[in-house]
C-alpha cells in the first residue's frame, strides 16, 4: 500500500521519508460476477449461521437446556446438538483447534488465502458494512465525490452519513447480540435484554463486540488484514509454488494499450497484449491494491479482480480470465508454448488431508464411544496408609464420580487388590457391606472420600494395585480406576 | 554517510539512507493510526501513574489520586464472601453433629470448612491430612486418647488438653524415675512387662512376674490391669499395634522414666461454634472416629 515513489517527484526535504504514512481511504466499486456471487452466498451462510443458530432448539428431555448449541459456563457444559461436553473433555475443542488450523494449511496450499477473502469474519462484516455504504452513499465515484467536497453539508448529506452510522451500529449491536446468546437460553435472555433484567456481563459483551465491530468492519477494514493480522506473514511461510493464487497473467495481458490501438495493432499483426489498462481490477480491490504489480502481500485472494476484469474482457470480445486463480509456473510454461499443469494433488495436500481423517477420526470415534459414567481417584498423600490398632493398614482415596447421562444413577463400588480388604465410604451406610452404593443425580459429579481397610500381614508388600470398579446398578455399565495400596 | 535522497531502483521507493552492508533500508512508515495508538498507550500508563498506588519512595510509595489499594480490595471481598456464606454457616453451626453426618450437604460443607480451619490452626503439630508425628496424634487412626466419637471429638477441640481452659482435659503420665517412684531395673522391667502386653517381643532373661506386680502398683490404675487404657484419664491402651510416643524399649524406658504430657490448646473463644463444629466433623471423617 506504500505509494511508489518516482525519483523525479522527490525533493531534499523528503529525504528521511514521512514519519507514519496516512491511510489511503479505499473506495472499492462494486461489481458483478461468479466469485461476487460465491461471496454473497458464503456471506449469507456464514451470517445466517451466526445470527440465528443460538434459536435452534434442541430436545434434551426435562430440566436440561433445550438449545442446541449452548456454552453453559456457570454449569461447566457445552451442547453441541446431541453431543454434551464436560470440562474433562476440552480436548475435543483441542482436537477442533488443530483440525482448524490443518484445515487452514490445506486452503492455503491449495487457493493461498482464500480463507481471508471468503471465510475471515472480518472480511465478511466489511464487506457487508461496505455493501451498506454503497445503498446508502452510492458507488465508488459518488463516495469520492462526496468526501471530497468542500460544500458546506447539506440536509440530505448529513442525513445519508448518520443513516449509514446507524445501521452499521445497528449491525454491530446485533452481532454482539447474537454472541451473548451462545452462552444463555436465546429467548429468555432476548426477553431480559430489552426488558434490562439481563446480567451485567451479557451488556458488557454487547458493548464489546458493538465497538469492535463497527470499528473493525467500519473503519479498519483492509488494515485489519495488512497491519493486524499475523496470517498473511504466517501463510506466506506455508505456501507454495504450486498453490493457486490470483494472479494477473502477464504473459497474455503485456503490452497494455487501448482498445482501439489494441484492435490496429493486431490488424497489422503485431503482438499485444489483452490488458487495456482500464483499472477495473485496481477500482473493485478492497485492499487497494493493483494485481499486475504481481502478488502481493495485501491481497486477500478474494476474486473479485477476476469479476471486474472478465466484465471487461466480455465486452471487448476477449477471453475471460487475464486475471484468475493461477500460479507462476503455468505463466512460464505458457511462455514455453508447454500447456498448464495443476496439481491439487500432491504431498502437501495429502498430508494435511490425512492429518484432518485422522484426527477428526479419531475424535468421532471417541466420542462416539465415550463412557457416560467416569470415575477418577486420588490417593492420599498425607498419610499415605495408616495403621489402625489392631494392625490393619488402611488407605484413604477421594474417589470423584460423574454421571453424564440424563438419569439418576445408583452405584456400587467395589475395590480389588489387597486381600480382604473392605471398602467404606465417608458418609454412606451402606446395606450391603464392602460394597456401597450410593445415587449420583444425573447430570452431575460426586466426590467421596473412599476407605480401603486390609487385615494385618506379616510380610506386607510396599504397594498393591487397587483397581475401583463402579458399577451402575441398573444398566450394568462399569467404570474404573487403578491406584495404589500401599503399606507403611 | 549515505545519499538521503536515494531511491532503490528495483522498487522505486525512497529509502531512509541507511546502509548496511550495502543493503539500504526502505522506507516504509507505519500507519497513522498505529503510531497514534501507540503514543495513546504512552499517555495510558502515565495517567496509570498517576491514578493507581504506583512509586516507591523512601518511607511509603505514591497513593494515586484515588486512593486505591488492593488490600481494601480484599476486605471487601472477604466481607462479601461472608455474606454469600453466612446462611449455610448458619445452619451448619443449628444442626446437631449427627445431623449433619447424614446430610450430604450440610457434610459436604462441614468438611470443606473444616479442611481448611485444620489447615490453618492444626496443620504444625498433627499435619496437613492429620497424620501426627511423635507425640502428636496421629488422627486417621482408630486410637483416641479421649474418645474418638464426634461429641467427644468436638469436646477435645472444644478444651483442649491441659490447655488451662476450665473444662480442659487433665490427665498426665507421671515421671516414675525422675521422681523416684521406681528404680532402674524396675523402669527396665516394666518396660518389657508393657512390650509383652502388645505382643512384642521381650528382652532375655526379663522377669515377667515382676513386671506384673509394678505394673499393678503403679500404672493399672490409669491403664487398667490388662493395660487396656481408660479414655476418660486419657490413658492409652497399651495392648494395641499404635504407640504415640514409640514402642521400642528405649522410647519406653523414657516415657515410664521421664513422664509425658502432650498439651493441645483450647480452640473455644478462638473459632467461632460452627467452625469447631466443621473441624470436628473434618476430624471425624479423615476415617478414625468412632
Ligand atoms: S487483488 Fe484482487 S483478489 Fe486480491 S484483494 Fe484485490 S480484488 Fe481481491
Ligand atoms: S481489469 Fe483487466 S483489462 Fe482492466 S486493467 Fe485490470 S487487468 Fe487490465
Amino acid at each position: 500500500m506504500n505509494k511508489t515513489v518516482n525519483p523525479k517527484d522527490l525533493t531534499s526535504d523528503d529525504d528521511y521519508g514521512p514519519l507514519y504514512a496516512a491511510r489511503k481511504k479505499v473506495y472499492p466499486q462494486s461489481v458483478s460476477g461468479a466469485f461476487r456471487r460465491i461471496k454473497w452466498g458464503l456471506m449469507a451462510v456464514c451470517l445466517g449461521v451466526y445470527y440465528f443458530l443460538p434459536f435452534v432448539r434442541w430436545n434434551r428431555g426435562f430440566g436440561a437446556p433445550n438449545q442446541a448449541v449452548l456454552i453453559d459456563l456457570p454449569n461447566s457444559r457445552f451442547y453441541f446438538f446431541f453431543i454434551e461436553l464436560w470440562p474433562q473433555e476440552v480436548y475435543y475443542f483441542t482436537g477442533l483447534l488443530i483440525v482448524a488450523a490443518v484445515a487452514l494449511f490445506l486452503m492455503n496450499s491449495i487457493g493461498g488465502r482464500i480463507w481471508c477473502g471468503y471465510l475471515c469474519p472480518q472480511t465478511v462484516w466489511t464487506d457487508l458494512f461496505y455493501a451498506v455504504e454503497r445503498l446508502i452513499e452510492g458507488d465508488r465515484r459518488e463516495r469520492m465525490k462526496k468526501d471530497k467536497s468542500s460544500d458546506p453539508m447539506k440536509l440530505e448529506r448529513i442525513s445519508e452519513i448518520v443513516l449509514k452510522h446507524s445501521i452499521w451500529l445497528l449491525i454491530a449491536w446485533w452481532t454482539g447480540g447474537a454472541w451473548v446468546l451462545y452462552f444463555n437460553d436465546a429467548p429468555t435472555l432476548v426477553k431480559e435484554l430489552v426488558t434490562f433484567q439481563a446480567p451485567m456481563i451479557a451488556y458488557i459483551w454487547i458493548g464489546i463486540l458493538t465497538a469492535t465491530t463497527y470499528l473493525l468492519a467500519g473503519y479498519m477494514r483492509e488494515q485489519v488484514c495488512t497491519y493486524m493480522c499475523p496470517w498473511p506473514r504466517i501463510q506466506a511461510a506455508l505456501t507454495d509454488e504450486w498453490a493457486l493464487n490470483v494472479t494477473y497473467r502477464y504473459d497474455r495481458g503485456e503490452k497494455r494499450t487501448s482498445v482501439k490501438k489494441a484492435a490496429e495493432l493486431r490488424a497489422l499483426g503485431e503482438q499485444v497484449g489483452d490488458c487495456v489498462d482500464c483499472y477495473q481490477c485496481v477500482a473493485v480491490c478492497p485492499t487497494g491494491i493493483d494485481i499486475r504489480n504481481g502478488p502481493q502481500m495485501e491481497c486477500i485472494q478474494c476474486g473479485l479482480c477476476i469479476d471486474a476484469c472478465d466484465n471487461v474482457m466480455t465486452k471487448i470480445g476477449r477471453p475471460k480470465r487475464l486475471i484468475g486463480y493461477d500460479n507462476d509456473i503455468n505463466i512460464q510454461r505458457r511462455q514455453e508454448g508447454k500447456a498448464p499443469v495443476y496439481r491439487i494433488v500432491r504431498a502437501r495436500t495429502i498430508v494435511y488431508s490425512a492429518i484432518i481423517v485422522a484426527i477428526g477420526g479419531f475424535m468421532t470415534y471417541t466420542l462416539a464411544t465415550r463412557s457416560l459414567l467416569d470415575v477418577n481417584v486420588l490417593h492420599d498423600r498425607n498419610p499415605i496408609a495408616v495403621k489402625l490398632s489392631d494392625g490393619s493398614i488402611r488407605n484413604a482415596y477421594t474417589v470423584r464420580l460423574l454421571n453424564k447421562s440424563g438419569y439418576d444413577r445408583v452405584i456400587a463400588i467395589d475395590a480389588h487388590g489387597p486381600a480382604n480388604a473392605t471398602v467404606h465410604i465417608i458418609g454412606v451406610d451402606s446395606v450391603t457391606p464392602d460394597r456401597p452404593m450410593i445415587v449420583i443425580p444425573r447430570d452431575s459429579t460426586s466426590e467421596l472420600r473412599l476407605l480401603v481397610t486390609a487385615p494385618a500381614d506379616d510380610n506386607p508388600q510396599k504397594s498393591i494395585p487397587v483397581r475401583f470398579h463402579v458399577t451402575d446398578i441398573g444398566l450394568g455399565e462399569v467404570a474404573s480406576a487403578t491406584d495404589n495400596f500401599v503399606s507403611p | 554517510m549515505t545519499d538521503h535522497s536515494e531511491v532503490d531502483a528495483v522498487t522505486g521507493k525512497s529509502t531512509t539512507g541507511h546502509e548496511w552492508d550495502g543493503i539500504k533500508e526502505l522506507n516504509t512508515p507505519l500507519p497513522r493510526w498505529w503510531v497514534i495508538s501507540f503514543y495513546l498507550t504512552i499517555i495510558w500508563s502515565i495517567a496509570y501513574w498517576i491514578v493507581y498506588p504506583a512509586w516507591p519512595l523512601i518511607q511509603s510509595n505514591t497513593t494515586g489520586v484515588f486512593g486505591y489499594s488492593s488490600r481494601a480490595d480484599v476486605a471487601v471481598e472477604l466481607a462479601n464472601l461472608e455474606k454469600i456464606r453466612g446462611d449455610k454457616m448458619v445452619a451448619l453451626g443449628a444442626a446437631s453433629l449427627a445431623d449433619i453426618e447424614k446430610a450430604p450437604a450440610l457434610l459436604a460443607l462441614a468438611r470443606a470448612k473444616g479442611k481448611t480451619v485444620f489447615g490453618d490452626n492444626c496443620v504444625p503439630c498433627h499435619g496437613s491430612g492429620g497424620a501426627g508425628a511423635k507425640g502428636y496424634p496421629n488422627l486417621n487412626d482408630d486410637e483416641w486418647l479421649w474418645g474418638g466419637t464426634l461429641d467427644q471429638i468436638m469436646q477435645t477441640i472444644q478444651y483442649g488438653v491441659r490447655s488451662g481452659h476450665a473444662k480442659t482435659h487433665e490427665g498426665q503420665m507421671l515421671a516414675f524415675g525422675k521422681d523416684g517412684v521406681l528404680k532402674s531395673d524396675e523402669i527396665v522391667t516394666v518396660a518389657n512387662y508393657v512390650r509383652s502386653l502388645a505382643g512384642l517381643p521381650t528382652r532375655n532373661g526379663f522377669d515377667a512376674a515382676k513386671g506384673e506386680k509394678i505394673f499393678a502398683e503403679n500404672c493399672a490404675a490409669c491403664h487398667g490391669d490388662g493395660g487396656k487404657g481408660n479414655q476418660e484419664l486419657g490413658a492409652p491402651n497399651l495392648t494395641d499395634k499404635i504407640w504415640l510416643y514409640g514402642s521400642d524399649e528405649a522410647s519406653l524406658i523414657e516415657t515410664i522414666g521421664q513422664g509425658r504430657a502432650g498439651v493441645m490448646p483450647a480452640w473455644e473463644g478462638r473459632l467461632d461454634p460452627a467452625t469447631i463444629k466443621a473441624m470436628a466433623v473434618y476430624v471425624h471423617s479423615l476415617g478414625g472416629g468412632k
